[in-house]
């Protein structure tokens, strides 16, 4: 007897249910597909828009790579991307998203106005959550040794200077400091931290000053209290880190806090909590970056798959299907989800964190610092090189693009 | 065979060629000496987002009447190949005795070709010996365990080199089982990814690990062709083993000993799957790694193809450089042949 057959077809029918559990009222017969990037949240919101029927969802970490040269051909490759606020800047510019305008008012009811991300008025993308990285920290490991929950870098060199001296953990701290994009992320947090802008009003580069240096020795002043191997760490590594006790403190995406009580993978349950990102100097506003993922439709679709898109993406983050993981993310929806993780990156937001900049300049000098900060914490370089190096490369790629002469 | 014959033959792998190597190439290279730019104009825009809504000036490229962004292509002569290789930064590093090198190796373009041309010239004796060596140990191994040692012997070098590293860095990273066992030998912390030079070695490491196979199969089967008349005769005259490797065996073996080197040079110049696999670009980079730098677009959606092909045109002139010694010597011996 083919009994795998057998085992499959009984594990695909038991399978159904579980992705039935996220029911669409819709039945969609248009062709549709989306490209987004992979986590978590992304995974709930596609599922539900799949049991819409003809849809197939597309999750790649790194979809950014793909989604210019995707949405640029006619007719494009997906009918919807995913985007975040740094993302949706160059498909802005190149005309690739269509106005959503007139679908909102046909079936957009429910929306929050919040949700609507407007460009000079019209609306190019529907958001339904917003990101951030934030400070986690083991609450027990504080109580122990008396510390206060810190609020400004300086607080968290001094609690891990206390904390590595208890023995307590491994290491004091653990962060996304992997080089390349990660890194860079980083740098572009502490120094906007500092609230000096990072260009000039003619698009000319701005880190290779006080700040710049302050930016980059608190980044070498916490790697001292890392695993020695952290240039290697993405938000996959630093969460592991957490979740098996190994580290104290974080400064990492809301979308990973769930992760920190997932009693599954982690061994320390219960005792991480969550505060605002600390700020680069007493009385700054913390130094993070707020992020809100969305999702926006091709321009090169017909409107008819547009408007089948449109239907199926308000299926995909429908109040019953998100409230069903309430702590995959900080989700914007209409009541509001409450959630017990939001409260890092809420208090983030009130303290008054800027928004990652949605312009062509911030990704050459974000990737210029993901590329030249490693030589810096390896000691090979010094903070004046490694910012004159990063105005180099900024120049170097802004003048190949023609941001400037 | 008459011309049409010869014509029919050769033709469409001409074609092809033309179509798929030189045409790319001429394309790649003539990219290297342009830039595609866009014009930026400064524009007040209102923008609405969960955090508020903001008015901010900001730079745009400007678009056509169908929304696209309207880029023109520049000549910008040597500018690609400038911005790689920084003439300027080179200059101030050799007039600075003593800080010469480190000042070199912050210069992108430089850092990585030392890294390049080491990994290259260190690997290739490393493989050429041991495959040497696997290839006369196998030789004198029972006809019965021949086949499953040279199919064990194989089996690193039908691994796909990025799973390999993979595999090989989570042996090795924070508390690899390998790690944790170097730590328990010298009784003191070890930390294989907090420094550049042990992942230089992993990867060189690695790299011989995963070609020594490549060379001992050709290796092995040239043994089989040596003429076991002339070994003898080399025994009665009284060589000693080592005689006999050196003036008969290796001799013989030469031709495929210039075709291990050529065809390893050129895939070690290229070395870029262990950079990705041991997550090593913040210590290390190569200068195929740096050509995918240059291509992948920017959080912004920004890339540099220009500096990309520039950088891929001397990532070929290098190769050209290392196989040159090599070529001589093969034509050489041609002609006297």
């Amino acid at each position: 007897m083919k009994t795998w057959i057998l085992a499959l077809a009984t594990a695909i029918a038991l399978g159904l249910p579980a992705t039935a559990a996220a029911q669409c009222d819709l039945d969609n017969d248009v062709p549709l597909t989306m490209l987004s990037n992979s986590f978590e949240a992304w995974k709930i919101m596609s599922d539900a828009m799949t049991s819409c029927g003809n849809f197939e969802a597309t999750l790649d970490a790194d979809y950014r790579l793909k989604i210019n040269d995707a949405l640029a051909a006619d007719p494009a490759v997906y009918t919807m991307v995913g985007v975040s606020n740094a993302t949706l800047t160059p498909l802005l510019a190149d005309g690739l998203v269509r106005p959503l305008d007139d679908l909102v008012e046909a079936y957009g009811q429910d929306l929050l106005p919040s949700q609507l991300i407007r460009v000079d008025g019209e609306v190019v993308a529907i958001s339904m959550m917003v990101n951030a990285q934030h400070l986690m920290y083991r609450s027990d490991v504080l109580d122990v040794l008396g510390l206060e929950v810190p609020e400004t870098y300086p607080e968290v060199l001094t609690a891990a200077e206390e904390i590595a001296e208890s023995g307590l953990v491994d290491y004091p701290l653990v962060g996304t400091f992997g080089a390349g994009w990660n890194l860079g992320e980083e740098f572009v947090n502490m120094y906007l931290g500092y609230d000096t802008p990072m260009f000039t009003d003619d698009n000319r580069p701005n880190v290779a000053n006080a700040d710049g240096v302050a930016a980059l020795e608190m980044l070498a002043a916490l790697g001292e209290y890392m695993d020695p191997e952290y240039l290697s760490f993405d938000s996959t590594a630093a969460q592991q880190k957490m979740q098996q006790g190994q580290a104290a403190m974080t400064n990492l995406w809301a979308t990973r806090a769930a992760a920190m009580d997932d009693p599954e993978e982690s061994e320390v349950g219960g005792l991480v909590e969550f505060a605002a990102a600390p700020a680069a100097f007493a009385g700054g506003a913390p130094a993070t970056t707020l992020w809100w993922d969305g999702i926006s439709i091709a321009s090169n679709v017909t409107d008819a798959e547009a408007e089948a898109a449109f239907q199926v993406l308000l299926e995909g983050i429908d109040r019953d299907v998100l409230a069903e993981h309430p702590d995959a993310a900080i989700w914007l929806s209409n009541p509001p989800i409450a959630s017990d993780v939001a409260v890092g990156a809420q208090a983030s937001a009130e303290g008054g964190a800027p928004a990652y900049p949605s312009s062509n300049l911030i990704g050459i000098m974000h990737n210029a610092a993901g590329e030249f900060i490693p030589a810096y914490l390896n000691g090979e370089t010094s903070a004046e090189e490694t910012l004159a190096a990063m105005e180099d490369a900024y120049l170097a790629t802004a003048r190949e693009n023609g941001l400037i002469d | 065979m008459n011309q049409r014959t010869f014509w029919a033959f050769v033709g469409p792998s001409l074609f092809m060629m033309v179509l798929f190597i030189a045409g790319p190439l001429v394309g790649v290279l003539v990219q290297s000496f342009q830039q595609q730019r866009a014009d930026f104009e400064t524009v007040e825009r209102e923008s609405c987002t969960p955090f508020g809504c903001t008015t901010e000036t900001t730079a745009v490229p400007v678009t056509d009447d169908d929304g696209r962004i309207v880029t023109r292509t520049v000549w910008v002569g040597w500018d690609n190949y400038a911005a790689l290789l920084d003439p300027d930064a080179v200059r101030a590093a050799l007039n600075a005795p003593g800080d010469a090198l480190r000042q070199l190796a912050q210069i992108r373009f430089w850092d990585a070709l030392r890294f390049t041309v080491t990994f290259a010239l260190v690997t290739l004796p490393l493989v050429l010996v041991l495959g040497l060596l696997l290839a006369l140990a196998v030789n004198t191994l029972t006809d019965a365990l021949k086949g499953p040692t040279i199919f064990v012997t194989l089996l690193p070098f039908i691994i796909t080199p990025v799973i390999g590293a993979l595999a090989v860095r989570w042996l090795f990273i924070g508390d690899g089982i390998l790690t944790a066992g170097l730590e328990r030998l010298l009784e003191r912390e070890v930390a294989m990814f907090a420094q550049g030079w042990t992942i230089e070695l992993m990867m060189l490491g690695y790299r011989v690990w995963h070609v020594v196979p490549f060379a001992f199969v050709i290796f092995y089967a040239g043994l089989q062709t040596v003429a076991a008349e002339r070994l003898e005769a080399a025994g009665i005259d009284g060589a000693t083993r080592w005689q006999k490797l050196r003036h008969v065996i290796v001799p013989h073996l030469m031709p495929l000993i210039v075709f291990v080197s050529l065809i390893h040079l050129m895939d070690s110049y290229r070395v870029f799957d262990e950079i990705v696999g041991f997550s090593a670009s913040g210590y290390r980079t190569s200068l195929q790694y740096l050509t995918y730098e240059f291509l992948v677009p920017d959080e912004s959606g920004n890339r540099s193809i220009g500096r990309a092909s520039a950088s891929a045109v001397l990532t070929m002139i290098g190769v050209v450089i290392l196989l040159v010694p090599l070529l001589r010597n093969t034509w050489k011996e041609q002609r006297r042949a």
